[in-house]
């Protein structure tokens, strides 16, 4: 190398230093190494300007010296490039570094050592350096090309770490909103399972009040009826005092009658029966009567649906009565001799016996009211018999019928063809329910406007 | 004697009927005869043309009614005299009252019957 008085691999070496810096970004990766690098420029300055001014004085190697800083600043780079042995570009600058570095160093000792053949071999040494030189500058290429795929992979990473902690974000977010919307529903669902309650409260008062309402319509027929037995309870009772007191007296005469006596006697045990007879009639239509007004404790027991049929139709009949004296119906019975019992809550088919009869007497008094067809006799027929494994009960009016649009919903809740107040419109529906749900049964309707109504109602038994 | 039907659906009313007025059939100054409806009482009063002076008739009853039976008895043509009708029901209201007066009946007792009043109206009567 010429002696210009000027050292060039110095300022090379700070610029090479500072380009390093850059390039393996010491300043964040390494930032306490960096701030020592950073400062390098000055011993290089402090260098270069005293060479520059002492250099000829005082007879120094400006070569060397240029060698010894550049290897002192490889020596840096090394010391970068190990701490940063995991980062692969700093590991391919140092792949580049080492050997020009060992050349340098290989280079600077000969001619320190061996002058002589230091120059004798200096042009191969030239050509070792250039080949080194860019062996160095191949491998620089090449961590540069390795520096930018792994930046771009580094954003490929962190962009899919982004996308990642936007899909922990979201899915935050939405097991939020599914709390929240749980909550909701369950909030929802109580306030459903609470109107549920409240309705199936109402349904049982409702039920309750229109056991109650046919309850009313059959007081006055209760009454009625209770009074007609009552009445020959008072009446026997009466008579057989008379009974007994004219036996009295008979048996005081002198010239006895015993035919008279005995007589008198049949007919005192005759109305004593009678007095029991009448009086098991009333107590039974009280029990009935606490019977149909009680909750229905749902159990069944073997009935007997002849003596059903009888009991209700002469109520419902009554009970009619009892609000138009003026009404007045043919009742036909045309009931199985031998009819099989049902296996049944008789005061539930009670109801629904009551309901069937109540509305067939109130469409025949219907027809009648409309008038304009003399000779109409009002007729309600209640038939029994045994079809097959059931029992079927035919309840049969000659009253207005219903026209189709109406039989169609006769079985919904709440649906009435009478005015407002008049029926709660629970009667059929529950009788539907009775008979269906709680018995296995059918209940079916056939109607011919004008003409009448026959309900069917059949029974397994 | 003085002839009487007795209309009512309740057949014990004939015991009742035979046992209050032991004295006077056995007497012989009332006869007694039963009908259980209104049809059968009319069958009867064709069978037995102006035997019969008196009907006392339930006005409730299925089929033909007590009131159904007066009308019958008063606008059928039937040989005089013609016989007296009383009816009896257990709804003592002014509407059947008025009814049964209105369609030509003689008197009309509520149930329970008083049969001490009965009998004193029964002995009043003329033919008896």
């Amino acid at each position: 190398m010429e002696d210009d008085g000027i050292l060039l691999g110095t300022p090379v070496a700070i610029l090479a230093l500072w380009m390093v810096r850059r390039f393996l970004g010491t300043a964040t990766r390494l930032p306490a190494l960096d701030r020592r690098l950073a400062k390098l420029w000055i011993p290089g300055a402090v260098v270069w300007v005293g060479y520059l001014l002492l250099g000829e004085k005082l007879h120094l190697d400006g070569d060397l010296i240029d060698d010894i800083f550049i290897l002192f600043v490889i020596a840096q780079f090394l010391q970068v490039v190990w701490r940063l042995r995991d980062y692969p570009p700093a590991r391919t600058l140092g792949l580049a570094l080492v050997p020009y570095a060992a050349v340098l160093l290989l280079a600077v000792g000969w001619r320190q050592l061996a002058p002589r053949s230091f120059k004798e071999y200096n042009d191969g040494i030239d050509m070792v350096g250039t080949c080194v030189f860019f062996w160095m500058v191949g491998l620089f290429w090449t961590a540069r090309g390795q520096k930018k795929r792994l930046a771009i992979e580094l954003e490929r990473r962190a962009a899919e770490e982004k996308a990642q902690q936007r899909i922990v974000a979201r899915n935050t977010e939405l097991e939020q909103l599914v709390q929240v919307r749980t909550a909701a529903l369950q909030q929802q669902a109580a306030s459903l399972q609470q109107a549920l309650e409240e309705l199936q409260l109402t349904q049982n008062q409702l039920i309750q009040a229109e056991k109650m309402a046919s309850l009313g319509e059959l007081t006055a027929g209760i009454a009625h009826e209770i009074q007609n037995p009552l009445n020959f309870v008072n009446n026997f009772a009466e008579v057989s005092t008379e009974l007994a007191q004219e036996l009295a007296e008979e048996r005081k005469r002198p010239a006895r009658d015993p035919l008279l006596e005995a007589e008198l006697l049949g007919d005192l045990k005759q109305n004593m029966l009678k007095i029991v007879q009448h009086g098991q009639r009333a107590a039974s239509i009280v029990r009935g009567m606490l019977e149909h007004s009680r909750a229905s404790t749902g159990e069944r027991s073997l009935t007997d649906l002849n003596a059903l049929c009888d009991e209700y139709l002469r109520l419902a009949y009554h009970g009619l009565r009892a609000k138009d004296k003026a009404f007045n119906a043919t009742l036909h019975t045309d009931l199985a001799p031998v009819l099989p019992l049902v296996e049944a809550v008789s005061q539930d088919l009670g109801r629904v016996l009551l309901n069937l009869l109540t509305n067939a007497f109130y469409a025949v008094r219907q027809r009648q009211q409309q008038g304009g067809e003399p000779g109409y006799a009002p007729t309600v027929q209640v038939r029994t018999r045994r079809v097959g494994d059931e029992v079927e009960v035919q309840v049969q009016d000659n009253g207005t019928g219903i026209a189709e649009a109406v039989r169609q919903k006769i079985f919904q809740p709440f649906f009435t063809t009478k005015p407002t107040g008049e029926g709660t419109g629970l009667g059929l529906s529950l009788a539907h329910d009775i008979i269906v749900q709680g018995h296995g049964g059918t209940l079916e309707v056939a109607s011919q406007p004008g003409q009448g109504t026959t309900f069917t109602l059949r029974l397994p038994y | 004697m003085m002839k009487i039907l007795v209309v009512d659906d309740e057949p014990d009313v004939r015991t009742l009927f035979e046992q209050r007025f032991r004295r006077e059939i056995r007497s012989g100054a009332l006869a007694f005869s039963f009908a259980y409806s209104g049809e059968e009482a009319l069958g009867y009063l064709h069978e037995h043309h102006s035997e019969v002076v008196l009907i006392l008739s339930d006005i409730n009853m299925p089929g033909m009614s007590g009131l159904e039976l007066l009308r019958r008895v008063r606008t059928e043509p039937a040989p005089p005299p013609p016989p007296r009708v009383m009816m009896i029901t257990a709804y003592g209201d002014e509407t059947s009252r008025t009814q049964a007066l209105a369609l030509g009946a003689d008197d009309f007792l509520t149930k329970p019957v008083d049969f001490a009043a009965l009998k004193e109206k029964l002995l009043a009567l003329p033919s008896a």
